[in-house]
Protein backbone atom coordinates (compact mmCIF):
# COMPACT_ATOMS: atom_id res chain seq x y z
CA UNK A 1 0.00 0.00 0.00
CA UNK A 2 2.86 2.55 0.99
CA UNK A 3 4.64 1.94 -2.51
CA UNK A 4 1.06 2.86 -4.30
CA UNK A 5 0.68 6.15 -2.10
CA UNK A 6 4.55 6.68 -2.60
CA UNK A 7 4.00 6.53 -6.46
CA UNK A 8 0.80 8.62 -6.52
CA UNK A 9 2.95 11.29 -4.19
CA UNK A 10 5.79 11.04 -6.87
CA UNK A 11 3.32 11.22 -10.01
CA UNK A 12 1.40 14.29 -8.26
CA UNK A 13 5.02 15.63 -8.07
CA UNK A 14 5.58 15.08 -11.74
CA UNK A 15 2.90 16.62 -13.21
CA UNK A 16 3.08 19.79 -11.54
CA UNK A 17 6.24 20.59 -12.41
CA UNK A 18 5.60 19.24 -16.22
CA UNK A 19 2.71 21.72 -16.00
CA UNK A 20 4.66 24.24 -14.40
CA UNK A 21 7.01 24.17 -16.48
CA UNK A 22 4.47 24.44 -19.30
CA UNK A 23 6.00 21.66 -21.03
CA UNK A 24 2.70 19.36 -21.30
CA UNK A 25 0.98 21.40 -24.17
CA UNK A 26 1.10 20.15 -28.28
CA UNK A 27 2.49 23.25 -28.99
CA UNK A 28 5.56 22.73 -27.01
CA UNK A 29 6.00 19.14 -27.68
CA UNK A 30 5.57 19.77 -31.26
CA UNK A 31 7.42 22.67 -31.47
CA UNK A 32 10.21 21.45 -30.08
CA UNK A 33 10.07 18.64 -33.00
CA UNK A 34 9.86 21.75 -35.82
CA UNK A 35 12.95 22.94 -34.29
CA UNK A 36 10.79 26.33 -33.38
CA UNK A 37 11.17 26.24 -29.27
CA UNK A 38 12.80 24.22 -26.98
CA UNK A 39 11.00 24.15 -23.95
CA UNK A 40 10.85 20.35 -23.90
CA UNK A 41 14.31 19.99 -24.40
CA UNK A 42 15.36 22.17 -21.40
CA UNK A 43 13.14 20.59 -18.85
CA UNK A 44 14.02 17.28 -20.34
CA UNK A 45 17.59 17.82 -20.09
CA UNK A 46 17.64 19.60 -16.66
CA UNK A 47 15.68 16.58 -15.10
CA UNK A 48 18.06 13.94 -17.19
CA UNK A 49 21.31 15.66 -15.94
CA UNK A 50 20.65 16.53 -12.34
CA UNK A 51 18.98 12.70 -12.06
CA UNK A 52 21.93 11.30 -13.68
CA UNK A 53 24.35 12.54 -11.10
CA UNK A 54 22.02 12.13 -7.94
CA UNK A 55 20.78 8.43 -8.95
CA UNK A 56 24.69 7.68 -9.38
CA UNK A 57 25.81 8.85 -6.44
CA UNK A 58 22.74 6.27 -4.76
CA UNK A 59 24.18 3.63 -7.17
CA UNK A 60 27.93 4.01 -5.79
CA UNK A 61 26.81 3.77 -2.23
CA UNK A 62 24.07 0.81 -2.67
CA UNK A 63 21.38 3.29 -1.62
CA UNK A 64 19.54 2.26 -5.01
CA UNK A 65 19.90 -0.53 -6.82
CA UNK A 66 19.99 -0.33 -10.51
CA UNK A 67 17.34 -1.13 -12.97
CA UNK A 68 18.83 -0.66 -16.99
CA UNK A 69 16.61 -1.64 -19.23
CA UNK A 70 17.62 -4.23 -21.59
CA UNK A 71 19.81 -3.11 -25.04
CA UNK A 72 17.89 -4.26 -28.17
CA UNK A 73 18.84 -2.72 -30.92
CA UNK A 74 16.14 -3.34 -33.44
CA UNK A 75 13.20 -3.04 -31.58
CA UNK A 76 14.75 0.18 -29.98
CA UNK A 77 15.62 1.87 -32.83
CA UNK A 78 12.55 1.01 -35.34
CA UNK A 79 9.91 1.33 -32.10
CA UNK A 80 11.47 4.75 -31.22
CA UNK A 81 11.26 5.90 -34.88
CA UNK A 82 7.56 4.68 -34.84
CA UNK A 83 7.22 6.75 -31.49
CA UNK A 84 8.52 9.54 -33.18
CA UNK A 85 5.80 9.53 -35.85
CA UNK A 86 3.06 9.08 -34.08
CA UNK A 87 4.40 11.58 -31.16
CA UNK A 88 4.49 13.97 -34.22
CA UNK A 89 1.06 13.61 -34.77
CA UNK A 90 -0.48 13.88 -31.15
CA UNK A 91 2.10 16.39 -29.62
CA UNK A 92 1.81 14.43 -26.24
CA UNK A 93 3.89 11.23 -25.07
CA UNK A 94 2.07 8.59 -22.68
CA UNK A 95 3.03 10.90 -19.33
CA UNK A 96 2.33 14.14 -20.55
CA UNK A 97 -0.80 13.31 -21.94
CA UNK A 98 -1.86 12.96 -18.35
CA UNK A 99 -0.62 16.20 -17.50
CA UNK A 100 -2.06 17.89 -21.18
CA UNK A 101 -5.93 16.61 -19.66
CA UNK A 102 -4.82 17.88 -16.28
CA UNK A 103 -4.63 20.97 -17.34
CA UNK A 104 -8.02 21.00 -19.43
CA UNK A 105 -6.82 19.67 -23.18
CA UNK A 106 -9.40 17.81 -23.99
CA UNK A 107 -7.64 16.32 -27.26
CA UNK A 108 -5.26 14.58 -24.70
CA UNK A 109 -8.61 12.55 -24.02
CA UNK A 110 -8.60 10.53 -27.58
CA UNK A 111 -4.68 10.17 -27.58
CA UNK A 112 -4.78 8.55 -24.39
CA UNK A 113 -7.84 6.23 -26.10
CA UNK A 114 -5.69 5.68 -28.71
CA UNK A 115 -2.60 4.57 -26.61
CA UNK A 116 -4.33 2.52 -24.86
CA UNK A 117 -5.97 0.82 -28.32
CA UNK A 118 -2.05 0.44 -29.73
CA UNK A 119 -1.10 -1.52 -26.14
CA UNK A 120 -4.01 -3.79 -27.14
CA UNK A 121 -2.25 -4.40 -30.60
CA UNK A 122 1.10 -4.66 -29.39
CA UNK A 123 -0.55 -7.68 -26.76
CA UNK A 124 -1.88 -9.50 -29.86
CA UNK A 125 1.25 -9.41 -32.23
CA UNK A 126 3.80 -9.84 -29.04
CA UNK A 127 4.36 -13.36 -30.06
CA UNK A 128 4.84 -12.44 -33.79
CA UNK A 129 7.34 -9.78 -32.27
CA UNK A 130 8.92 -11.68 -30.04
CA UNK A 131 10.46 -14.59 -32.37
CA UNK A 132 11.84 -11.53 -34.47
CA UNK A 133 12.32 -8.18 -34.42
CA UNK A 134 13.07 -8.75 -30.55
CA UNK A 135 15.53 -10.59 -31.22
CA UNK A 136 17.89 -8.70 -33.39
CA UNK A 137 20.80 -7.35 -31.67
CA UNK A 138 19.87 -8.34 -28.29
CA UNK A 139 23.09 -6.66 -26.22
CA UNK A 140 21.18 -7.73 -22.92
CA UNK A 141 21.07 -4.96 -19.70
CA UNK A 142 24.28 -2.98 -20.34
CA UNK A 143 25.22 0.37 -19.67
CA UNK A 144 27.46 3.29 -21.63
CA UNK A 145 30.67 3.44 -18.72
CA UNK A 146 30.54 -0.70 -19.35
CA UNK A 147 30.33 -0.17 -23.11
CA UNK A 148 33.17 2.62 -23.60
CA UNK A 149 35.14 0.55 -20.60
CA UNK A 150 35.26 4.16 -18.47
CA UNK A 151 34.15 5.15 -14.85
CA UNK A 152 30.46 6.50 -14.79
CA UNK A 153 31.61 9.78 -13.82
CA UNK A 154 33.29 10.66 -16.94
CA UNK A 155 30.09 9.39 -18.74
CA UNK A 156 28.08 11.89 -16.80
CA UNK A 157 30.37 15.13 -16.86
CA UNK A 158 30.66 14.37 -20.68
CA UNK A 159 26.10 14.46 -20.63
CA UNK A 160 26.98 17.71 -18.36
CA UNK A 161 29.26 19.18 -20.65
CA UNK A 162 27.06 18.46 -23.70
CA UNK A 163 24.16 19.25 -22.17
CA UNK A 164 25.28 22.83 -21.16
CA UNK A 165 26.67 23.45 -24.41
CA UNK A 166 23.07 22.50 -26.00
CA UNK A 167 21.75 25.06 -23.22
CA UNK A 168 24.29 27.76 -24.07
CA UNK A 169 23.56 27.18 -27.92
CA UNK A 170 19.51 27.19 -27.47
CA UNK A 171 19.73 30.69 -25.74
CA UNK A 172 21.99 32.23 -27.96
CA UNK A 173 19.44 30.99 -30.61
CA UNK A 174 16.72 32.58 -28.50
CA UNK A 175 14.82 29.18 -29.17
CA UNK B 1 -7.16 38.17 -25.50
CA UNK B 2 -6.60 36.99 -22.08
CA UNK B 3 -2.69 37.08 -20.94
CA UNK B 4 -1.74 33.77 -19.55
CA UNK B 5 1.05 33.40 -16.60
CA UNK B 6 4.38 32.17 -18.06
CA UNK B 7 5.22 29.56 -15.30
CA UNK B 8 8.48 28.44 -14.24
CA UNK B 9 11.57 28.14 -15.98
CA UNK B 10 11.81 24.68 -17.33
CA UNK B 11 15.36 24.62 -16.57
CA UNK B 12 13.99 25.16 -12.78
CA UNK B 13 11.19 22.89 -13.09
CA UNK B 14 13.30 20.35 -15.29
CA UNK B 15 15.91 20.22 -12.44
CA UNK B 16 13.34 19.32 -9.68
CA UNK B 17 11.88 16.74 -11.30
CA UNK B 18 15.47 15.63 -11.28
CA UNK B 19 15.08 15.82 -7.74
CA UNK B 20 12.15 13.89 -7.71
CA UNK B 21 13.63 11.28 -9.85
CA UNK B 22 16.48 10.52 -7.39
CA UNK B 23 14.15 10.82 -4.26
CA UNK B 24 11.76 7.66 -5.71
CA UNK B 25 15.07 5.83 -6.72
CA UNK B 26 16.10 6.66 -3.01
CA UNK B 27 12.66 6.16 -1.03
CA UNK B 28 11.28 3.42 -3.28
CA UNK B 29 13.49 2.08 -5.87
CA UNK B 30 11.35 2.68 -8.32
CA UNK B 31 12.45 4.85 -11.48
CA UNK B 32 10.55 7.07 -13.95
CA UNK B 33 8.33 5.17 -16.45
CA UNK B 34 4.83 5.59 -17.82
CA UNK B 35 3.74 4.05 -20.93
CA UNK B 36 3.95 0.25 -18.92
CA UNK B 37 0.74 1.78 -16.99
CA UNK B 38 -1.55 1.60 -20.76
CA UNK B 39 -0.51 -1.66 -21.17
CA UNK B 40 -1.93 -2.74 -17.28
CA UNK B 41 -4.99 -0.25 -18.08
CA UNK B 42 -5.58 -2.03 -21.28
CA UNK B 43 -5.45 -5.74 -19.68
CA UNK B 44 -7.92 -4.44 -17.23
CA UNK B 45 -10.63 -3.18 -19.85
CA UNK B 46 -10.29 -6.46 -21.40
CA UNK B 47 -10.06 -8.71 -19.21
CA UNK B 48 -13.78 -7.03 -18.15
CA UNK B 49 -14.85 -8.64 -21.64
CA UNK B 50 -12.61 -11.65 -21.95
CA UNK B 51 -10.99 -12.75 -18.61
CA UNK B 52 -9.56 -15.98 -20.22
CA UNK B 53 -8.16 -14.62 -22.61
CA UNK B 54 -6.53 -12.49 -21.11
CA UNK B 55 -5.13 -14.69 -18.65
CA UNK B 56 -3.48 -16.69 -21.80
CA UNK B 57 -2.03 -13.86 -23.72
CA UNK B 58 2.11 -13.58 -22.98
CA UNK B 59 2.29 -9.75 -23.12
CA UNK B 60 -0.60 -9.60 -20.79
CA UNK B 61 1.61 -12.10 -18.27
CA UNK B 62 4.29 -10.09 -18.32
CA UNK B 63 2.52 -7.05 -17.80
CA UNK B 64 -1.08 -7.93 -15.96
CA UNK B 65 -3.64 -5.51 -14.69
CA UNK B 66 -2.38 -4.51 -11.28
CA UNK B 67 -2.16 -1.14 -9.94
CA UNK B 68 1.56 -0.70 -9.10
CA UNK B 69 3.78 2.39 -8.06
CA UNK B 70 3.96 3.45 -11.40
CA UNK B 71 -0.20 3.22 -12.28
CA UNK B 72 -0.73 5.84 -9.37
CA UNK B 73 2.35 7.81 -10.32
CA UNK B 74 0.55 7.81 -13.72
CA UNK B 75 -2.67 8.91 -12.18
CA UNK B 76 -0.65 11.43 -10.40
CA UNK B 77 0.76 13.32 -13.27
CA UNK B 78 -3.32 14.09 -14.10
CA UNK B 79 -3.88 15.04 -10.26
CA UNK B 80 -0.29 17.23 -10.33
CA UNK B 81 -1.13 19.14 -13.57
CA UNK B 82 -4.43 19.70 -12.41
CA UNK B 83 -3.51 21.83 -9.01
CA UNK B 84 -1.12 23.19 -10.94
CA UNK B 85 -3.20 24.67 -13.45
CA UNK B 86 -6.19 25.83 -11.28
CA UNK B 87 -4.02 27.20 -9.17
CA UNK B 88 -2.08 29.35 -11.27
CA UNK B 89 -5.14 30.49 -13.62
CA UNK B 90 -3.73 28.46 -16.74
CA UNK B 91 -6.62 25.93 -17.19
CA UNK B 92 -8.34 26.09 -19.84
CA UNK B 93 -10.33 23.70 -21.62
CA UNK B 94 -9.34 23.27 -25.33
CA UNK B 95 -9.83 20.77 -27.70
CA UNK B 96 -7.85 21.91 -30.65
CA UNK B 97 -4.19 23.07 -29.89
CA UNK B 98 -2.97 26.63 -31.54
CA UNK B 99 -0.42 25.37 -33.72
CA UNK B 100 -2.64 22.38 -34.94
CA UNK B 101 -5.49 24.80 -35.99
CA UNK B 102 -3.32 27.36 -37.61
CA UNK B 103 -2.09 23.99 -39.73
CA UNK B 104 -4.83 21.61 -40.03
CA UNK B 105 -7.44 23.93 -39.19
CA UNK B 106 -10.20 24.30 -36.41
CA UNK B 107 -12.09 20.80 -36.80
CA UNK B 108 -12.28 19.49 -33.30
CA UNK B 109 -13.29 16.33 -35.17
CA UNK B 110 -10.41 16.23 -37.24
CA UNK B 111 -7.84 16.85 -34.12
CA UNK B 112 -9.81 14.06 -32.18
CA UNK B 113 -9.14 11.85 -34.76
CA UNK B 114 -5.60 12.33 -35.32
CA UNK B 115 -5.03 12.44 -31.59
CA UNK B 116 -6.45 8.63 -31.48
CA UNK B 117 -4.25 7.87 -34.46
CA UNK B 118 -1.21 9.05 -33.14
CA UNK B 119 -1.67 7.79 -29.52
CA UNK B 120 -2.13 4.18 -31.57
CA UNK B 121 1.11 4.85 -33.52
CA UNK B 122 2.76 6.08 -30.80
CA UNK B 123 2.14 3.35 -28.42
CA UNK B 124 2.90 0.95 -30.22
CA UNK B 125 6.20 2.49 -31.34
CA UNK B 126 6.79 2.78 -27.49
CA UNK B 127 6.17 -0.60 -26.49
CA UNK B 128 8.34 -2.44 -29.18
CA UNK B 129 11.10 0.11 -27.94
CA UNK B 130 10.07 -1.35 -24.75
CA UNK B 131 9.13 2.57 -23.02
CA UNK B 132 8.49 6.06 -23.49
CA UNK B 133 10.23 9.35 -22.81
CA UNK B 134 9.59 8.89 -19.02
CA UNK B 135 10.90 4.89 -19.08
CA UNK B 136 13.83 5.31 -21.41
CA UNK B 137 14.84 9.03 -20.67
CA UNK B 138 13.73 9.78 -17.48
CA UNK B 139 14.45 6.34 -16.09
CA UNK B 140 16.61 4.75 -18.41
CA UNK B 141 19.31 7.34 -19.27
CA UNK B 142 19.31 8.67 -16.32
CA UNK B 143 20.96 5.18 -15.28
CA UNK B 144 23.26 5.31 -18.26
CA UNK B 145 21.86 2.53 -20.06
CA UNK B 146 22.61 2.24 -23.54
CA UNK B 147 18.97 1.32 -24.73
CA UNK B 148 18.18 4.66 -23.22
CA UNK B 149 20.39 6.98 -25.34
CA UNK B 150 19.77 5.07 -28.86
CA UNK B 151 15.83 5.20 -27.89
CA UNK B 152 15.86 8.83 -27.03
CA UNK B 153 17.98 9.55 -29.99
CA UNK B 154 15.25 7.41 -32.22
CA UNK B 155 12.18 9.36 -30.37
CA UNK B 156 13.49 12.78 -31.36
CA UNK B 157 14.66 11.85 -34.96
CA UNK B 158 11.13 10.19 -35.65
CA UNK B 159 9.36 13.55 -34.29
CA UNK B 160 11.57 16.06 -35.74
CA UNK B 161 11.48 14.11 -38.92
CA UNK B 162 7.65 13.48 -39.22
CA UNK B 163 6.84 17.19 -37.59
CA UNK B 164 8.67 18.47 -40.53
CA UNK B 165 6.78 16.72 -43.07
CA UNK B 166 3.37 17.50 -41.92
CA UNK B 167 4.35 20.65 -41.11
CA UNK B 168 6.17 21.62 -44.45
CA UNK B 169 4.62 24.51 -46.30
CA UNK B 170 4.17 26.15 -42.45
CA UNK B 171 0.67 27.36 -41.43
CA UNK B 172 -1.88 27.58 -43.81
CA UNK B 173 -4.42 28.58 -42.47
Amino acid sequence: MSALINGLITGILFGFLLQKGRVVRYDMQVGALRLKDMTIVKFFFSAILTGMAGVAVLHHFGIARPLILPTNIGANIIGGLIFGIGWAIIGYCPGTSLGALGEGRVDAFWGILGMLTGAAIIAEVYPEISSTILTWGTEGSITLPQVLGVNEWVVITAFVIGGLSLFVWIEKKGL
Amino acid sequence: METESRGWSPYLAGALTGGVIIASAWIAGNYFGASTSFVRVTAFIEQLFSAERVSTMDYFRWFGPRVDWQVMMVLGILIGSFISSMTDGSFKVKAVPDMWESRFGPSTVKRSVFAFVGGVVLMFGARLAGGCPSGYGLGALVQLAVSGLIVVVCFFAGGIIFANIIYRGGEKQ
